[in-house]
């Protein structure tokens, strides 16, 4: 038999195993639902599914789920004519559902247990708050797993020695053309300096300037890292690139010049403001690069002397 | 102004709203997501046509409380999930960014 998931419950490495048993439903589970009442008809739900990309549609009353209307049960309702008929008469109403608090471990194995290809979720008092797929599940696993990994490899990093005055590093990668995961590492940075409780207008001035320097590298360099060094009174952050490098940097400090192409512009991006920006909104900036090795550029952000806004 | 004004007084549909109801003082209007970062104000609702997840990032690095996005322009599942996760509501409209931004202005009492 084919594996929904192939993961195995039982004999995984423990790290997985004690993520599928403590990562919950909720946590993996899609909570767009699209629903459907008992009198829409079937056609309808045909419309909805191709509309949205789904192939199942949850039928309820207010919160209440009732039944469930499949890509399956469209086939067989315009096989045999009934496709204008409501859910209500043709819905499976013999459902298997999930608790959003199970662990997911529980969610695996209904899907090796039933043919159903979509479990419905609720919450405690029985209101329908999710579906799950497996995808949603191999999605929020990748994604559980990468945290792990991250986790493991900050552990190593602490374990290397450092500067005395440092609070700690953070260092993220960042991958030309990744407009996915572009803002992770400003959003991260963001993050520490709010649990560090630094006052919100500089935690803004450093999230501007990390994001300005991340895009940067997302949108012309061949990739690189952003790293940022919270001391106790600053964060100092870098941006480091393998290149191409920048032939000219002073006409690059020029709020308009840019060398981005026309689908990075159609995104809003690449209008030559991020480097004007940074230096703008930074205490301290400096950049050096050199064609066909890399740059480095590295902005400081103090937490005591309070900068005017960029208007 | 409280975002739902949005929804209410003018009618705009909301895609993804923030459970507590933000209110903004000002608002933002540019598609230059770059021009966003450096000048738009704290706590003030984007209006703009970029409907995609690095408009959700700029808006809430640059600490934004909502996005509008004007022409019908359609939110991707991707983008709302972000702004879901990053608390920021976000509309649309049929209306362009001249047009929304004055009705905008109005509810703001700047005009």
């Amino acid at each position: 038999m084919q594996h929904a998931i192939p993961i195995n419950t039982y004999t995984s490495p423990t790290v997985v195993l004690e993520l599928i048993h403590r990562l919950k439903v909720k946590e993996v589970m899609s909570r767009r639902l699209m629903t459907a009442g008992i009198s829409t008809p079937l056609k309808e739900i045909q419309e909805l599914m191709r509309r949205e990309s789904i192939t199942g549609v949850p039928i309820v009353t207010g919160k209440r789920i009732l039944g469930i209307i499949s890509m399956d049960d469209i086939i067989q309702a315009l096989d045999h004519g009934y496709i204008h008929e409501p859910a209500g008469n043709r819905m499976s109403a013999n459902l298997i559902i999930l608790e959003d608090d199970m662990p997911v471990s529980f969610a695996i194995s209904y899907f090796e247990k039933h043919r159903f290809r979509r479990f419905p979720v609720l919450n405690r008092e029985k209101e329908l708050v999710g579906m799950v797929t497996s995808r949603d599940i191999t999605t929020g696993l990748l994604v559980a797993i990468n945290r792990e990994v991250e986790a493991i490899e900050r552990l190593q990093a602490k374990n290397r020695p450092l500067d005395t005055e440092l609070e700690g590093t953070l260092t993220y990668p960042v991958i030309q053309y990744d407009f996915e995961k572009a803002g992770l590492a400003s959003m991260e940075i963001k993050k520490r300096l709010k649990s560090h409780g630094i006052p919100s207008q500089i935690i803004r001035r450093a999230a501007i300037a990390a994001y300005e320097l991340e895009m940067n590298l997302v949108v012309h360099s061949s990739g690189g890292e952003i790293s940022s060094r919270f001391f106790p009174d600053r964060v100092e952050i870098t941006a480091r690139d393998n290149g191409p490098g920048i032939t000219d940097v002073d006409e690059a400090m020029n709020e308009g010049y840019s060398t981005a192409n026309s689908w990075i512009r159609s995104l809003g991006f690449g209008a030559g403001m991020g480097l004007p920006n940074t230096k703008k909104i930074s205490d301290e900036f400096s950049i050096s690069s050199s064609p066909g090795e890399g740059t480095l550029a590295r902005a400081v952000i103090w937490y005591t002397k309070p900068k005017e806004e960029v208007s | 102004m409280k975002l739902s004004y949005l929804t209410d007084t003018l009618s705009y549909k909301a895609l993804w709203k923030a459970d507590n109801d933000q209110s903004v003082q000002q608002a933002y209007t540019s598609d230059l997501l770059s021009d966003v970062m450096g000048n738009a104000p704290e706590d003030s609702l984007l209006i703009t046509i970029q409907g995609h997840k690095n408009t959700v990032a700029v808006a809430s690095l640059a600490g934004m409380k909502g996005i509008l996005l004007c022409n019908n322009r359609a939110a991707p599942d991707e983008m709302l999930d972000a702004a879901a996760r990053e608390g920021i509501s976000v509309f649309s409209t049929t209306d362009d960014q001249f047009s929304a931004s004055y009705k905008i202005a109005k509810g703001l009492g700047l005009v």
